[in-house]
Formats: C-alpha cells, structure tokens, sequence
C-alpha cells in the first residue's frame, strides 16, 4: 500500500469518520507498557502518536547519586533481555572516561557474553513478532526452549540469569568456572540444528509472507536522517554496524558479514535477525577458538571509590538493537556528573508514524513488534 | 575527519557570522567539542549535514546537562598599597561561573563512517532565557530527544514541530533532571530508612512505621 | 503448491510433539514444586551474613565497617555499630554490628556487597521461597535471621568457601607464629631516662 503523508490521509477522510483508538498501556502486544495514540479511517491507520514514559525510572538521576560502581547493576534493567551488552557499553565509556585498558581475556569474555545476548535477543524477537500475528506461542516457546540454555550458560557464571552485573569497568567481575567453554562450544555446535528448524517452521509459512511482505517500508534516507539503528536500519539496506566502523574491543580480529536487507520491510527485518544469528555463531566459533589465559582484571582500575579526571565520554556499542551509547561527564568526584542513556528503542520510535501510514491496524501490531522495542530502554 | 581547527575554519566560512568555539575534554577519551552560538546553530548543522566532506547525515545522541551557579573561591595576586607601600598581597576573590543549560549532540556520518563530532548550545540562563533552536529539522533523530531535554530540563526548543513532554505525563510542572530539583515528599515509609528518607519518614509518621 | 510452507511447518511442530514422548530435549519443563532444579554454585538470590564455630552472634565474621552498606546500590543494608568489641578468628579485637538489618524488598541481589567486602562476612545465599504475608516486617531480615553457619556457605559455594577457609588457617597459623616469637623474644631492659634540660 503506498504511504501517504499524514495531512494527505487526514484530509480524504470526512472527519466524522476518523476514529481515535488507543492501543493502550495495558495491551499484549506493544511489548510492555507503550501507548500508541492511533487515528483510524475505516481500517486505515491515518495518524498515529507513540505515548510512553509508564516504566520511567529517571535511572539518570540515580546514578548521579551512586558511585561508578553502584549504577552497573542499574544497567542491567534498562535492556532487561540483554543485560550484559548494556553492562558492556556502560564499562567501555567508564573505561574511556577513566582512561583503563581491560586485558584480552577480558575482552574475548566479552564478546563471547555479547554474542550470545545477541543470540537470546533475537531468538526472543522472532518468538514474539510471530506470537503478536497470532502463532499463539508455539515459535516462541522453540525459541525460549533455546534460550533457557544460553540463561543457564549466565547463571554458571554470573550468578543471575538476566541481571547479570557482571562487566566491570577494567574487565570481568569473575573469571569463567571450569567446564564453562565446553558448555559453550557444545551450545554453538547444536544450535545452527535449532535454527534450522526454526527457519522450517516460519520462513516459507505462506501466512507470514502475506503479513509482512510491503508491510511497513522504511526508506533508506529516512531511516539514516531519523537516526535508526541495528537491525532495522540493516534491513532498509544500509550498512552500518558498529562493530564494523569502530571495531571496539576485539571485534576487528573477527572475520564475519553483515546482512543487508533490501525492501526495508517487516520481513526483510525479521530475515536479518535470523541471518544475523548466523554471523554470531561464527563469530562464537572464532572467540571460543582463541580465547587466551591471562588476567581479566585492569590492574590500575579501582572499583571502590574510582574519581575519573574531570572530563566527558561517550561510548557506544552494536548492541542486539542498535546503537547504546553512554554519555558521562565527571567532575573529579566519586559519582558522575551527567550520565545519559542513548536509547536505541526510543529512536528507532522516531519512525513507527511514518511507517504504519496508511496501513491496517492489523499490520501496527506487527510493524511494532519488527522494530524490537523494550521498554525499559525506551523509558530508563 | 579533519581537525576541529580545520572544521572551525570551513563552518566560519560556510555560514558568516557563526561563532564557533572549541572546548576541551580533560578526560583522556579525547572527545572536544564544538560551541556554537544560538543564532547561526541551524545553518552550521545544515552545513555539517550536507558538507560533501563531512556528510553528518547521522545525529546519534542530543542530551542536556545543568550547569548551575557555582562560587569559586581563589586566591589571587593584587597589587595594593599597604603602610604607604605597593606590595602584591594575595587575597580571596569570589568569582561566579555562569548558569546555563546546555544541548550535546554527538554527530556520526554513516556514509563516510567517521565520527563523532561534538557540538553544544547553550542557553543564556536557567531561569527565563531558556531557548534554543532545535535541530530537528536538520537531523530527524533529535525529535524524540529534544522532547526529553525539554521534559527533564526546560529547554524551549525553537522550530520543533511537537513540543511537549514525553515521559513525564502532561501535567507535570517541575523539570526533573536539573540539579536543584526538589523530590515530591509524599513518601511511603521504609523500614530501612536512610538519612535524609528517615528525616521525611520521621516527618509524616513521627510514632514509627505505618499499620 | 500453495500452502507447501505451512505444511513444513506444521511438520516441525509434529516432530516436536511426537519428539516430546520419547527424547529428553524436547521435553523441557521441570514440574516445580515436585521437581526442582539443582542450584548452581555462583546463583545468588540475598545476601547472608556468614558465621564461624557453634553460635551465631559471637561468630559472626561481619566488623560493622559499613562498606557494604556504602556500596549498596539501593541502600537496602543498614547497619548500626556496638561499642562492645569482640575477638575475631586471629585473635585481634574487632567492632561489631549491633543492628544489621537488610530489606530484602528492594535488595536487588546485584551482590556488590560481596564483592566489596574485605572480611568475607556476607555471602550471597540461594534460598527463594522466601514469600511472606507480613509485607514489612516480614522482608526486613535482622542479624539473627541472616547469620547462617561456615557450613553451609561450605555447601552452597563449594570452590569459593574452600579457598576462604584455606586463607583463613594459614593467616592464623602466621598470626600464632608471630606472636609466639614476640613472646619467645628476649626482655629488653629498661631505657635510661632523658638527662634533664
């Protein structure tokens, strides 16, 4: 269906015909407490506001109460399904800002915690897109069943399954337990079966094509002008991902592709996810191979009582849904002067109106689930 | 990516009249940023944005931060005469940094991958003169952001198209996030109280915890 | 055809059901509460204080320094100190916490409390049955209640209560030999006093 600018839709629509819905807080499908204000002709979305800030915790503010230290577990809740690459990104600007260097263990430690959010992330994503279009459960149960072992990998070493606190600025919290890195080799090897099946299961289902196929098209110089990032932007076909540009850590060792997606609509998106599953697999494959022994602790970094020189930061990573990026300035004191989230499901928002323009109310539901938003990120 | 000095220059020469300052970042991450001032933000952005050079076609991050008033005191030489004789005494001197809100964007160029580039504005005060214009004509991905900075700061933005709050609900007065924001103090009572919530605590159920 | 792709579908899920019967992968939920899983070693769920010996108060390896009650991200410790000193396992008189009490409602078993502190005094325990109907008073765990025995940090945290314990003989081995050559060392004699101004 071509889209239309709003005022367009607005006018053609007699205005005593244009009904107001809200598709309201409390709702199955808007992946947590979100709000969306939509404007309907008919069956056509005319308008649509995005209304949110039911889960707002002001963690910006917290943190400026607690030490360096204190706001990682903080960090953990704001993504809540992938806690550790919030951790990460969180580390690496403290790290910048601190001016310590976390040795290769650690870094390798990381990537390898990274991959597999990456991989609970979108097994998660493509489970709930499908049970938002009615699969009432079945794909995302598979997908859980696989996730359930990547959590159980967490819990053995970090102690939680989903916060799992355990980057520190300068490395690891804890070295990994014996067995740990059999375990993981044997997930990497069983799970290209599981996907696999997965794909069997969803990607020729004649019934998803028909939902998602021209279904919310994101242009390429809107996705790029409004900010979009991760997958999303991936799938409008333009290539950008972070762990290719800044190639932090110990990313630029890996040899791995980047999927691109060429229509930019929700099936283009939902491919990229399980292609993108692919890539972390191998890049597993690789960490797991040469991972080397060592410390995983920065030596100079002080986790009590850390005082940064006066000055700003601003780290940021490829996380499962764009770009988290943190933004400190200290002030030479114990706890942070400004610390700001990046949120990548709040921008990725920017865009919902444009693409469910002249869309079903059916297809909102689904367009909304392709973006991958959690509110925890969207509201801090 | 050039320089900031070499980029002071080309936004000078681009768009007359812009005063473009640099500040410097103590931290080692090495991150300087760029002040612009109000009036000629919107056409150095545009420049930025459509510079074939530098193509920051990607506004990654719009945060705002709350500088307020803050005395310092110093001790500094002045020349006075004492007894009849001109010596150098050292006296304290209060000095007051000025009060202002300030917008950080942090700029990425997705077709050069190159980045990022800093760039502030800063308002002329914290009580009245709160404006800045908004950059979300140039860069989309400002919308939503300039909406919270508005919302937990103050800042009015100029030219934006949909101001208004968007994660405090509409009614709300106070701005949150500024420094001498002050907690609303109808507080459940804690049984592990802590200094200044047992102070408030002690203040609404003076005889100990609540039934 | 049309229609092929629902029908490998509808094959998988089949597989799956059929799969369910006979192979253990498939079939994945544990029937809580007549089954449960085994704890892993590292799972923390909150905190406890950990004793030495046969009584919990004068055991207690906790020294009241209020690190970890500074370090609590939610500030859910609160600790208040004793003007009575005690004995620790060396030998040397320590503080010790009259009041510890920590509010396991808004605890968020983020375990920086164990991280920090330098006695090895709190430990992050398993336990997660911990539901109550009185919603105060009844998750707000004084000293009594989280002091729980060496032993069964031993049974919980089998790699790391080892390694403390190993630490703790050999500091008190170094502690008993070094006073024992103080008191083996000859006396020395008495200074001669100043010679007045």
């Amino acid at each position: 269906m071509a889209t239309a600018s709003p005022t367009e839709l607005a006018a053609s629509a007699p205005p005593s015909q244009i009904m107001e819905v809200a598709m309201g807080p409390q709702h199955p499908s808007t992946h947590g407490v979100f709000r969306m204000d939509v404007s309907l002709d008919g069956e056509t979305v005319v308008k649509l506001k995005p209304v949110f800030g039911y889960l707002h915790r002001n963690h910006e503010k917290i943190a400026e109460k607690c030490s360096y230290l204190g706001s990682i577990p903080y960090t953990d809740r704001l993504d809540y399904i992938c806690s550790l690459t919030n951790n990460w990104a969180y580390a690496m600007t403290v790290e910048k800002l601190a001016g310590l260097v976390p040795p290769e263990r650690a870094e390798y430690i990381r990537v390898i915690l990274s991959e597999l959010t990456r991989l609970i992330n979108h097994s998660a994503l493509a489970g709930f897109l499908l049970q938002d279009m009615g699969a009432l459960g079945t794909p995302l149960m598979y997908a859980f069943r696989e996730r359930e072992k990547i959590l159980d990998l967490f819990e053995s070493l970090t102690g939680a399954r989903m916060m799992c606190n355990y980057m520190r600025f300068g490395g690891c919290r804890c070295d990994l337990p014996p067995g740990w890195i059999e375990q993981v080799r044997r997930l990497v090897s069983d799970f290209p079966k599981f996907l696999d099946e997965f794909e069997a299961l969803l990607t020729g289902n004649e019934i998803l094509q028909a939902r998602t196929e021209g279904v919310g098209v994101l242009p390429a110089p809107l996705a790029v002008n409004a900010g979009v990032t991760g997958p999303m932007l991936r799938a409008s076909g333009v290539n950008y991902d972070i762990r290719k540009v800044d190639q932090y850590g110990v990313y630029g060792r890996f040899q791995f592709r980047v999927p691109l997606g060429e229509r930019g609509d929700v099936f283009d998106r939902y491919m990229i996810r399980i292609l993108e599953m692919r890539e972390s697999l191998k890049i597993l494959e690789q960490a797991l191979r040469d991972i080397p022994g060592g410390p995983i602790m920065d030596p100079k970094a002080k986790l009590r009582n850390l005082r940064p020189k006066a000055g700003e930061a601003y780290g940021r990573i490829e996380g499962p849904k764009g770009e988290l990026g943190f933004y400190l300035i200290s002030d030479g004191g114990p706890n942070p002067y400004r610390y700001r989230v990046r949120p990548p499901s709040l921008i990725n928002l920017t865009v919902l109106e444009d693409m469910c323009l002249g869309q079903t109310i059916a297809d909102v539901v689904v367009i909304l689930g392709s973006i991958d938003i959690v509110l925890g990120e969207v509201d801090r | 990516m050039e320089t900031l000095e070499q980029l002071k220059t080309r936004i000078v020469a681009a768009a007359p009249g812009a005063q473009v300052e640099i500040i410097p970042n103590g931290s080692p991450a090495n991150q300087p940023s760029l002040l612009l001032d109000r009036d000629h933000a919107r056409a150095v952005a545009q420049f930025l944005r459509d510079d074939s050079a530098l193509a920051f076609d990607y506004a990654s991050n719009a945060t705002g931060v709350d500088w307020p008033e803050k005395i310092i005191k110093e001790k500094i030489k002045v020349k006075k005469t004492v007894d009849g004789v001109e010596k150098e005494v050292e006296e304290m001197c209060e000095r007051k940094t000025p009060a202002y809100l300030e917008a950080v964007y942090h700029l990425y160029s997705m077709r050069l991958k190159h980045g990022p580039l800093i760039v502030r504005l800063r308002t002329e005060n914290r009580t009245d003169r709160v404006s800045l214009p908004s950059l979300t004509p140039v860069w989309r991905s400002c919308e939503f952001q300039e909406r919270e900075i508005f919302d937990l700061y103050g800042i009015v933005f100029e030219g934006h198209p949909d101001l208004r709050r968007i994660l405090m609900w509409p009614e709300f007065t106070d701005f949150p996030m500024r420094k001498d924001y002050v907690e609303a103090d109808d507080y459940e009572y804690e049984p592990t109280p802590h200094d200044d919530i047992l102070a408030k605590a002690k203040k609404h159920f003076p005889a100990g915890a609540p039934v | 055809m049309n229609g092929a792709g629902i029908i490998k579908g509808m094959i998988e899920t089949a597989r799956n059901f059929a799969g369910s019967y006979h192979d253990e992968a498939r079939l994945t939920t544990v029937q809580y509460p007549e089954e449960k899983l085994a704890p892993v070693e590292n799972a923390r769920t909150i905190p406890f204080l950990v004793y030495d010996g046969a009584e919990a108060l004068p055991g207690l390896r906790c020294t009241a320094c209020m690190i970890c009650e500074k370090e609590c991200p939610p500030q859910c410790i609160y600790i208040v100190k004793d003007t009575v000193k005690k004995p620790d396992f060396v030998g040397k008189m320590q503080m010790q916490p009259k009041v510890f009490d920590i509010d396991i409602s808004v605890c968020m078993s983020c375990g920086i409390c164990v991280e920090v502190c330098p006695f090895d005094a709190i430990k992050m325990d398993q336990v997660f049955e911990l539901s109550t109907g009185d919603r105060f008073g009844g998750l707000l765990l004084n000293k009594t209640q989280l002091a729980k025995p060496n032993d069964y940090f031993n049974k919980l945290h089998k790699t790391e209560a080892a390694e403390i314990d190993l630490r703790r003989v050999e500091e008190k081995q170094k502690a008993e030999a070094a006073a024992a050559a103080k008191a083996a060392a000859p006396a020395k004699p008495p200074m001669a006093p100043p010679p007045a101004p």
